[in-house]
């Protein structure tokens, strides 16, 4: 099984990435009441190493790995690629130029 | 003012329609204010506002998951004022095991998958930098000790550039464990080899042997080595190590999601 720490951790980014990804309504979006009712579901178990417990904890590292990528990477696209082309007034700018605004170069 | 398309391959620049004529808009502006889930005949469907979510292909968008449709329907609702397709990536997988575009039938994508196996990334090593070799040896064989003693079977490593010999049975052990999983899960671990590089980083992965961190720090061994060496490129190394961490972790959720029984109510009911 793969070292995934404790699951109050794990539940507790899940749910700061969700409120993050939802804004104002997060308690009331359906992945945030799934999630605390899954791990409430699995809170209450008589083994000490159940593995729906562990299935559980390692699909909610999973989800939360999804969602802390996604923005990260949505981060670093906004800031390092998301500028896009400039337009031709700009680039004639770059280079001190004005376009011609009447056709024939006036 | 609408510009024509430019006549050069290139990123449309954000802001300007996007619209060519042989790829659809990278983004659109969000058209819709709720994003909720129903249950059909099919299984669970995405609602935005009143209008019912379809795939590429036109067909009806449904998951056999109610996990895997409120993860979807959370993907379409952190939108913000456009659409990044490009992020939903739980979206796509679910779009691909519907539409299934390259028309693949289930022994076709399993032996896709195995095929990987020929050139797996954990097998293949370096002789030089020693460092490096050193560095494969240590994270990688206990990777693969793994999968040999889990599957029972010999896989091995090589510094040949003809890449390890796997033997058939082998194989053959793989394409009838990878025959237990459905068409759906099937999709998305051939998703998750290739975005790896490697059947036995995805196995591993899969069987929650490793987390998808770890997974995609294996994979990407050789760059991690040469970004300690000369150095860090945000832009570049940061970026591709978020899209590979998004990605896999998309496609194993989708995996798990998509071969998830439900033995877990029985053992609460039992109490």
């Amino acid at each position: 099984m793969a070292a995934l720490g404790a699951p109050l951790r794990t539940l507790r980014a899940l749910l700061r990435e969700l409120r993050q990804a939802a804004g104002r309504s997060y308690r009331d979006s359906p992945a945030y009441r799934h999630v605390l009712a899954a791990f409430r579901a699995h809170r209450v178990t008589t083994e000490k190493l159940c593995r729906a417990q562990q299935e559980l904890h390692f699909q909610a590292a999973t989800y939360l790995c999804l969602l802390r990528s996604v923005r990260e990477h949505e981060a670093l696209h906004r800031e390092y690629h998301g500028r896009g082309e400039r337009s031709p007034q700009e680039v004639a700018g770059l280079v001190g130029f004005r376009l011609p605004q009447q056709p024939g170069g006036k | 003012l609408p510009r024509p398309p430019p006549a050069a391959a290139g990123s449309c620049s954000v802001g300007q329609c996007g619209h060519r004529a042989y790829a659809p808009p990278a983004e659109r502006k969000r058209f819709y204010q709720n994003v909720s889930i129903s249950q059909g005949e099919g299984g669970f469907e995405i609602n935005l506002d009143h209008r019912k979510l379809k795939t590429p292909q036109a067909k009806l968008f449904t998951v056999p998951s109610e996990a895997l449709a409120i993860a979807v329907a959370t993907e379409w609702d952190s939108q913000k004022d456009t659409i990044k397709f490009y992020t939903m990536h739980l979206t796509t997988l679910c779009n691909t095991a519907l539409d299934n575009p390259t028309q693949r039938n289930k022994m076709q994508l399993i032996r896709a998958a195995v095929k990987f196996l020929e050139t797996d990334t954990v097998c293949y090593r370096v002789e030089e930098p020693p460092a490096l070799a050193e560095l494969q040896k240590n994270e990688w064989d206990p990777v693969i000790t793994w999968a040999e003693k889990r599957y029972n079977v010999t896989i091995g490593s090589s510094t040949s550039i003809l890449g390890p010999n796997i033997p058939a049975s082998t194989k053959e052990t793989f394409v009838s464990h990878l025959a237990s999983y459905n068409m759906w899960a099937l999709q998305g671990i051939e998703f998750v080899i290739t975005q790896l590089k490697s059947l036995i980083l995805s196995m591993s992965l899969i069987d929650r042997h490793i987390t998808v961190e770890k997974a995609v720090l294996l994979s990407r061994l050789e760059e991690e080595y040469q970004i300690q060496r000369w150095g860090n490129v945000e832009w570049a190394h940061d970026y591709d190590l978020c899209e590979l961490r998004a990605r896999t972790a998309a496609g194993t959720l989708f995996v798990h999601l998509c071969s998830e029984s439900s033995t877990v109510k029985h053992k609460l009911l039992q109490d």
